[in-house]
């Protein structure tokens, strides 16, 4: 980490072209703004479809693994949408993200909820493939921790806009 | 006219009030109302997406309607009512702004749309639900109505998010004589010669 120095990358990022068109014009900004929000709708919704059923509270007589299968390509996609948004947000003011604390806590919060995701909650849970599978105390605690650091990645993204 | 006349009354005497002043002003609450009034997004339509892309017949296909609204829409009725009650309190904070928003007037139109629709629909399910229920893919017209549900709501996403931006704000003069009339903005002589 010390090796990279972050600042310069930051306005090196704020130098590229999509990021100068955007910090340009009045409208792009918000218009992306607001498909970053119809990707928040869409990715708590895919994230709470499993994990509402860990919970044991949607979806009961599906096995849990069958919920996630269901809803992963609908978790990309939604991932795949904030991304596509997100990325551009931030090539526009990367400099102004530098100095937001809430910048940081969200790059954190989204990493670890990523890599919860992928090395914890799938690999723990994709196997069960019947209702006897279920763990229920396990499945309790994923499913809020899931819910947890997803209410913190989106917490702190909007209190960028505030600070 | 009559009626426009009293809104802005009562919106103007609204901003008076004590509750409202200290509501603005506040450093942390409106703020905190306004976090919450994003991140309930997740929640209500989140969940209202659950059911949509169902009754789509996209996804959860083998899930018969009935349980999935049975089970997933008590969660989308507490999104809302947590979105009106937030979304009630940034009103109450801004009012005479809010009420000449060309943004939040298109939102209002938006979502009193997806109310019809939402409407239509539950009328429709009592009807003759029982003879779609366990379809994978639900008749033409209830795949219409849960279009029509996601794209109003991704609408009234955008209009809200577009209520920040004062590009059409009436304190903004000269705008185009639509603006005004559709903000129902009240221009002064002196704004129209600038």
């Amino acid at each position: 980490m010390s090796g990279i120095d972050w600042l310069l990358l930051f306005e090196q990022a704020e130098t590229t072209g999509l990021g100068r068109i955007i910090r340009e014009s009045m409208w792009l900004f918000p218009v992306i703004e607001s498909v970053h929000l119809i990707g928040l709708a869409s990715l708590g919704g895919s994230v709470l479809a499993v994990d509402l059923r860990l919970l044991g509270l949607i979806f009961r007589e599906q096995p849990v693994a069958v919920v996630m299968r269901t809803a992963r390509p609908w978790f990309f996609a939604s991932l795949g949408l904030m991304f596509a948004t997100g990325i551009p947000l931030f090539l526009s003011e990367a400099v102004k993200c530098y100095f937001n604390t809430s910048f940081w806590v969200k790059m954190i919060a989204l990493a670890t909820a990523i890599t919860f995701v992928f090395a914890v909650r799938n690999p723990l849970l994709g196997r069960q493939h019947t209702l006897a599978a279920s763990c229920p105390a396990v499945n309790h605690v994923i499913g809020t921790a899931s819910m947890g650091l997803w209410l913190t990645v989106a917490a702190a993204g909007r209190w960028i806009g505030f600070s | 006219m009559t009626g426009a006349v009293s809104m802005r009354a009562f919106v103007e005497w609204l901003a008076g009030t004590q509750g409202s002043i200290a509501l603005v002003e506040s450093l942390h609450m409106y703020p905190l109302i306004e976090t919450t009034h994003v991140l309930t997004l997740m929640l209500f339509l989140g969940t209202l997406a659950i059911v949509d892309l169902r009754l789509l017949g996209v996804m959860f296909n083998r899930v018969p309607v009935s349980e999935v609204t049975a089970r997933v829409l008590p969660f989308t009725v507490t999104g809302f009512t947590l979105m009106i009650i937030t979304g009630l309190l940034l009103f109450y904070a801004i009012p005479v702004r809010t009420f000449e928003s060309v943004w939040f007037r298109m939102k209002v139109i938006l979502m009193v749309a997806a109310g019809i629709n939402a409407w239509l629909f539950h009328r429709r399910v009592k009807r003759d639900r029982a003879l779609w229920d366990g379809w994978q893919r639900p008749p033409l017209g209830v795949r219409l109505s849960a279009g029509t549900s996601l794209g109003l709501w991704a609408g009234v996403i955008v209009t809200g998010r577009m209520i920040a931006y004062n590009w059409f704000d009436c304190d903004r003069q000269p705008q185009s004589d639509f603006i005004n009339w559709a903000a129902g903005c009240v221009v002064t002589m002196a704004e129209l010669s600038p």
